[in-house]
């Protein structure tokens, strides 16, 4: 959560205490950024089908929204639950250019669109943020959540703008391009999205860095001391927000190069609900924890929508489990292990972390047979009909079944608070992993 | 004759019926340490809170340096030069000991809200953060979060970065509270090193300390300043022996 953590990663070859750090420690130091920049160069050449490349252009367009979610969220304290209006008015502007550069042949490159939806999403931010951020908690929360509503309504009135319920398309082959691409080919898309990607990870990391970011840390914590200091609250979450809202709108700029349609529901409470979940899933106090989440969440979206029916309250059970049991998120945990590894404190309990997992997932595998055994038995045609539960042909209104699937559950729970993580506590001592950060 | 620093005429507060504050008059010279003292729930703290605009006056005016500051919003008073420490330390908890002195010096090194540059990039703040740090003693703190700080610690922290943010007119709210004999010692020492041209103005229970500090000492009793003056003079008036000191001072 602290400036402190961030500075890991910090690009200022001097540290606090004016000790020159190694070179070569500062390099290793950055392995999670040049990992990602490898996986994300050949990802596309690996998954080369047309369906995993829209999917990873949806990655990173949910990357950049997410992160600009969290400059609200992690670095600011703001709750918000209308996100998704920047994101979805800086769409619908991107889409109005798209489409007069259709109709007319403006000679605008189509790299530079996003940036259309970059400044609709500041204009708007600016034009809300000064309604909103004038008090933060539970009042600015109420008053995001009364916005969004208000937009999304606002779409069935204003249908030149929204395109009503068919939404607004354009085409983004035939346009000028800077560097002469043909943008037919979703692969050449999604270099282009990458670019974006690089260059707003790089523009948010940085801004954690500047003055108006450390006092959005400070006003996160202390907005009364912030005072003292000199600095109004209002003033640095109005930036902030503002900032965030741009940068919502280059997200939605790149939604319309990605899928060259938009509708009213890119605005809607849903997609907000969405950028939420992702970004804490992934871990709202470590700059990288909602690039993992948006990954994860765009990933779990498409790939577990085709697999089972349930997907939607899966996402809920995971979004509970994260906030009760690891309100760090993914990436905290992730960072929490390794920096455990790091200190040793692996040691002697390596074993016991292992039948911790172990633990979890049966729990985890028991919960998803119950789930989908009770979503067979109360949502198909036929609940007789026999179906297939990991890899066991069953039918759900035999007993059999049932009894396997909460037995599995209720052993692994036991098993889980009982024996595995008292067992943990022991090795450990007094658990060294809490109490970071 | 020296300049006014702080003037405070007829200065009122309300809380609904109850009167808190019922009419101050007083003049703070420049340079001067000036200590506030008065028995609990005299209204030394909510004196405090009206000067550095963390409330609204009911009536009444506060100028510093003819200017005036009263219902301004605290940042904008912070700007105008004056600062102030709280009676329960109030830090930015996370961050280390550096960066809280970095904090405290973006806005009077004239940084603002900037978004385009970074903050460990601005050597005028680097360096005043580190020669400030020297002075309070805590170097071998720097990268430690403030929340694991000893209290003594935190509260010299707390007073020095208030100290040394720029201001003119520092307001110290019982800057040895909870603290031991010795500790207190050691927080005056370090408010002596400190406050260099600085206009003190303290609330300050323990009498050792305020005979120590004080230029000039008012008495608040009810809401009222029933007398100001020398330590000396303080110290002889029959009218403050009576209301506060009691059988304290031999």
């Amino acid at each position: 959560m602290s400036i402190a953590s961030d500075e890991k990663l910090s690009t200022t070859p001097v540290s606090a205490k004016g000790i020159p750090v190694p070179a070569s420690n500062r390099l290793i130091a950055l392995w999670p950024w040049f990992a990602m920049i490898i996986i994300a160069l050949i990802a596309p050449l690996v998954f080369t089908s047309g369906q995993s490349i829209n999917m990873l252009n949806h990655m990173g367009i949910a990357i950049i929204f997410a992160l600009s979610y969290n400059m609200l969220l992690g670095n600011t304290g703001l709750l918000s639950f209308g996100h998704a209006v920047y994101y979805g008015l800086g769409g619908y502007v991107a889409m109005h250019m798209l489409r007069v550069m259709n109709d007319t042949g403006l000679a605008v490159p189509i790299e530079l669109l996003p940036l259309a939806g970059a400044f609709g999403g500041l204009g708007f931010g600016i034009l809300f943020g000064a309604v909103s951020t004038r008090r933060a908690g539970v009042v600015f929360a109420m008053i995001t959540l009364g916005i969004g509503a208000l937009i999304h309504s606002s779409s069935l009135m204003f249908t030149d703008f929204f395109g009503g319920e068919a939404g607004l398309f354009g085409n983004r082959v035939d346009v000028t391009s800077m560097l002469g691409v043909n943008y037919g080919d979703s692969q050449h898309v999604y270099y282009l999205i990458l670019a974006w990607v690089f260059i707003a990870i790089l523009a948010i990391y940085l801004l954690r860095k500047t003055p108006l970011g450390w006092m959005a840390n400070a006003v996160r914590d202390n907005p009364e001391r912030a005072q003292f200091v000199g600095y109004n609250p209002q003033m640095v979450r109005f930036i902030q927000f503002s900032l965030s809202a741009f940068f919502a709108g280059l997200a939605g700029g790149l939604f319309i190069i990605a899928d060259e349609i938009i509708s009213a529901e890119a605005v809607s409470a849903q997609v907000s609900g969405q950028v939420l979940l992702a970004s804490y899933l992934g871990g709202i106090g470590f700059f990288l924890g909602p690039v993992f989440g948006a990954i994860l969440v765009t990933f779990l979206a498409s790939f577990l929508s085709s697999v089972t029916d349930a997907w939607v309250l899966y996402f809920g059970l995971m979004f509970i489990g994260v906030v009760m049991f690891a309100p760090q998120g993914l990436f905290g945990i992730l960072h929490q292990q390794s920096s455990a590894i790091r200190d040793g404190h692996w040691r002697g309990s390596t074993l016991a972390r292992i039948y911790l997992l172990l633990t979890m997932l049966l729990s985890v595998f028991g919960l998803v047979c119950v789930v989908e055994l009770s979503y067979h038995y109360f949502r198909s045609w036929d609940p007789s009909a026999p179906f297939d539960l990991m890899g066991f042909t069953v039918n759900a209104t035999t007993a059999m079944p049932w009894i396997a699937s909460f037995a599995i559950l209720v052993i692994g729970i036991a098993l889980l608070t009982a024996h595995a993580r008292p067992m943990l506590r022991r090795r450990t001592g007094a658990n060294p992993d809490q109490g970071e950060h | 004759m020296t300049r006014t620093a702080l003037e405070l005429r007829g200065v009122t507060k309300n809380f609904g019926k109850s009167e808190i504050i019922r009419g101050v008059d007083l003049k703070i010279h420049e340079h001067e340490h000036h200590v506030i003292i008065g028995p609990n729930g005299a209204g030394k703290s909510t004196l405090f809170n009206l000067i550095s605009g963390r409330l609204n006056v009911s009536g009444g005016t506060i100028e510093l340096f003819g200017k005036r500051i009263h219902n301004l919003p605290p940042h904008q008073v912070n700007r105008k030069g004056l600062s102030r420490s709280f009676q329960v330390t109030n830090l930015f908890q996370n961050m280390t000991v550096m960066q809280n002195l970095r904090c405290s010096l973006l806005w009077s090194e004239g940084h603002g809200y900037a978004f385009w540059k970074t903050v460990l990039g601005q050597r005028d703040v680097t360096e005043r953060a580190q020669s400030l740090m020297e002075r309070l003693n805590l170097q071998h703190r720097a990268d430690t979060p403030a929340s694991l700080l000893t209290y003594a610690e935190q509260r010299a922290l707390e007073i020095g970065a208030t100290i040394a943010s720029g201001a003119k007119v520092i307001l110290l709210d019982e800057p040895t509270a909870g603290m031991s004999r010795s500790e207190a010692d050691d927080v005056v020492a370090l408010i002596q090193r400190m406050a260099g041209e600085c206009t003190l103005i303290l609330v300050e229970h323990d009498l050792g300390v305020v005979f120590e500090l004080a230029d000039r000492i008012s008495v608040l009793v009810y809401g009222e300043i029933i007398a100001t003056g020398k330590p000396e003079e303080v110290r002889a008036n029959a009218a403050v022996q009576e209301a506060y000191l009691g059988t304290e001072v031999h």
